[in-house]
């Protein structure tokens, strides 16, 4: 047996002083080469675990088989048979607690890099320009309207349209794709990947209506009079704020509007698209996740002189990927970890120019075992900012359940799903991703919409609620 | 989304028709639509001034002021619209009050109208006031005149009605005893917060017609938050009307700080 090389085979990325002033995306991607050498380090477990760490269960080992004997078309179709973003999920998937985390070499050593493998694998069928159409089944004749345009919606579609039937797709925003376009920003995700993936799904015969917002144009309820079933991926929607003083000062963006500007409307090519966005010299984001990782790098790639990270708790404890954070510090983001704002001071005019802040230390553990932050009296202190972005999360999308009063929602607003079939309490209605978890993650959307095309497929052959 | 028709109405007042019949079927007095000219151009929000749900159109107004409005305005008829999002916020609250004063400035002149109809339809008595800073910059007033029952305009320079602003003429009327059971105003932000400010010893329920910055317009970004009542609002989905004796206008007025004086010294001009 070949020696075991203990760690993942390196991806070629920008160097840091370099990136922080464009938005190309970070990490290169694998060759040839690199693929098969990462690719002959997976052991083939007969009983793969990496498998049921994967929220969509993508056949893994089978995968890597084929990147070792270069067998790439066998290897992109084999994901695709369960997975249709894989260039999307290669990239921004948590693979580190996912498929990875399970994977037995990790145990001793890096696990096999299955996330920069996946992305190989989507990244060539997409050079190669010619993505293979799947067979279609035979035409149903029964149609299904899904309700926003992101990875749980974008799932939904494909799974449907592959069984004969009819999807149309109606999405609010002037583009499809959801976080996808609007949140992630260019620099972790180029968007023409989006739009690749996209166009795939329009091959496959899905109409796509775009500026359609469902509850306002069209109610729920008409659309069960047109379509058959009805699935409801509309996402997360207004962002939390804190309710401190000096919220609404000029300069304070919610992290919403803040990459909806900058990647949406493409603020940062400003002025050749015109939608403005403030610079700043000195940015402050408020929050450990994703969302804040991917504001407070935008923040620099903008123009920002420095970009600073506000964080209640500890490093451990930040619940971005440790790829993010990683890639944060070597930009130079300046972290201030147990540090929570209180107050924001403008500067007479009606800017921010300061944020006051309190040292927080970590007390007793709650109950979710994480040891809970506590102010420090009397440790108060200014951070000077002309900009802040507040990322500490959102409510659910309220659309939807606004406009229809009979859909059961939870006491976070998200609308109720049944998990193994995903129906809500309106007989044909169907709903998946983050408007019926929560914030979540671009895979976890996709495995609900999955379990959702199941049970609408179910519903549509029995015609049983 | 083909434009129909595009006319200026008055200096740097554009009107606007599309073919848009899925808005114009379930279209409101209140509601708005989200534009987007062409594929570099900001999403610009627009109140829904005029529609004709049995010939599939919509209309809307617009003064040309920014960039935005540049590249609306640069459009003409038979051109594409890039996007057109609506009908967008919650309606007005039609319903038989009484006497019911509407006031309108600048776009809001258009805004008024569907809300004159509907008032008038709901059987109310429809005083509407039509401000702006010359006669030559009113406009729709025929098409006023035939939804309300009454028109009472303004203008700084007097040269048509009351010389002065709306809200003087409304000062006036009320001082003069006259009733109304509410009044709704929609245009720029600085005139309703007077037209509230002229209300609030009266008590009379005033609905503003808020215009915050908006991105996507559908209650995703949070860009349109307002302090209403002490409470956060967001005016494209909770609003965009509220009553203006609850809108905390010093913020109103500090976040739109930087537009506010051009905007005094162009009405007063
Ligand atoms: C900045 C940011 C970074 C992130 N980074 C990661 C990451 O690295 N990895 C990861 O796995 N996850 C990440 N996430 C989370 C992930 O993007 C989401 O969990 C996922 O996109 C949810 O998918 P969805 O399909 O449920 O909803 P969304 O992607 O939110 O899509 C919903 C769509 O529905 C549309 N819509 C809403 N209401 C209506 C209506 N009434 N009618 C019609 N259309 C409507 C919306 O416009 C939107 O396009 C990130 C999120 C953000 C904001």
């Amino acid at each position: 047996m070949a020696k075991i090389i203990p760690t993942k085979t390196p991806m070629r990325e920008q160097p840091a002083a370099q990136r922080v002033r464009n938005f190309d995306e970070v990490p290169h991607g694998y060759s040839l080469e690199e693929a098969v050498q990462e690719a002959k380090r997976c052991l083939q477990c007969k009983k793969p675990f990496c498998v049921e760490g994967c929220p969509v269960g993508i056949d893994i080992p089978s995968f890597i088989t084929y990147i070792k004997e270069k067998k790439l078309r066998e290897g992109i179709d084999r994901i695709k048979e369960t997975n249709i973003l894989p260039a999307i999920c290669g990239r921004v998937c948590p693979q580190e607690e996912q498929c990875e985390k399970r994977c037995i070499l990790g145990k001793k050593h890096q696990p096999v890099a299955i996330g920069r493998l996946e992305r190989f694998l989507a990244d060539w069928e997409r050079n190669e320009g010619k993505a293979e159409l799947p067979v279609v089944a035979k035409k149903t004749g029964k149609r299904v309207a899904v309700v926003g345009a992101g990875p749980a919606g974008i799932t939904v579609a494909a799974d449907l349209v592959k069984q004969g039937h009819e999807i149309d797709v109606f999405e609010a925003l002037h583009e499809p794709g959801g976080v996808l376009v609007y949140g992630i920003p260019e620099f972790r995700l180029p968007k023409d990947i989006v739009f690749t993936e996209i166009d795939f799904l329009k091959k496959l015969g899905v109409r796509i209506h775009l500026d359609t917002v469902i509850g306002m144009i069209t109610s729920l309820d008409e659309l069960l009079e047109e379509f058959d079933a009805v699935f409801i991926g509309t996402g997360a929607g207004l962002p939390w704020f804190m309710g401190l003083s000096g919220e609404n000062l000029n300069g304070v963006y919610s992290a919403n509007e803040y990459l909806t500007r900058a990647n949406l409307m493409k603020a940062y090519l400003f002025p050749k698209y015109k939608t403005p966005i403030t610079v700043g010299k000195r940015v402050a984001t408020i929050g450990g996740g994703n969302v804040a990782m991917d504001c407070a790098r935008s923040a620099l790639r903008l123009g920002a002189e420095e970009s600073i990270l506000i964080y209640r708790r500890a490093r451990e404890q930040m619940p971005a990927r440790e790829e993010e954070i990683h890639h944060a510090e070597e930009e130079g983001i300046q972290f201030n970890l147990l540090t929570n704002p209180i107050a924001y001071h403008g500067d007479g005019r009606g800017w921010l120019k300061n944020i006051e802040c309190i040292r927080m230390e970590l007390g007793e553990a709650d109950e979710s075992g994480r040891r809970r932050p506590v102010p420090v009296d009397g440790s108060n202190f200014m951070i000077p900012a002309d900009v802040l972005v507040v990322a500490i999360g959102n409510s659910p999308n309220p659309l939807i359940p606004n406009t229809t009063p009979d859909i059961a929602t939870t006491r976070w607003r998200t609308i109720e799903t049944d998990p193994e079939t995903g129906r809500t309490s309106k007989r044909g209605v169907f709903a998946g991703g983050d408007v019926a978890t929560g914030a979540a993650t671009v895979i976890q959307a996709m495995g609900a919409g999955k379990i959702a095309a199941r049970g609408i497929q179910a519903y549509l052959e029995t015609g049983e609620w | 989304m083909k434009i129909i028709d595009k006319k200026i109405i008055a200096p740097n007042v554009h009107e606007m028709t599309l073919a848009a019949p899925g808005i114009a079927e379930k279209a409101r007095a209140g509601q708005f639509a989200i534009a987007i000219p062409n594929r570099f151009s900001e999403r610009t929000p627009l109140t829904l001034a005029d529609w004709d749900a049995g010939k599939g159109e919509v209309s809307v107004v617009f003064l040309e002021i920014g960039d935005a409005t540049r590249d609306l305005a640069a459009l003409t008829t038979g051109d594409e619209m890039y996007s057109f999002t609506g009908p967008l916020g919650q309606p007005f609250d039609i319903d038989k009050f009484g006497k019911v004063g509407l006031v309108g400035g600048c776009y809001g002149i258009g805004g008024i109208l569907p809300a004159a109809r509907a008032m008038q339809a709901a059987g109310n008595e429809v005083v509407a006031f039509s401000e702006a800073r010359s006669s030559f910059l009113l406009y729709w007033n025929d098409k006023l005149e035939e939804a309300a029952h009454d028109v009472r305009y303004s203008t700084s320079d007097g040269s048509l009605g009351r010389k002065g602003h709306a809200h003087d003429l409304l000062a006036e009327n009320l001082e003069e005893g006259e009733h109304f059971d509410r009044i709704l105003a929609i245009g720029c932000t600085f005139m309703m917060y007077r037209i509230a400010q002229v209300t609030r010893p009266y008590q009379i329920k005033t609905v503003v017609s808020m215009n915050p910055i908006m991105i996507d317009g559908t209650g995703m970004c949070g860009a349109c938050r307002l302090s209403i009542g002490g409470k956060t609002k967001f005016a494209c989905v909770d609003g965009p009307h509220f009553d203006g004796h609850e809108v905390d206008w010093d913020v109103v007025l500090a976040r739109r700080k930087a537009y506010l004086e051009e905007e005094i010294v162009a009405k007063e001009r």
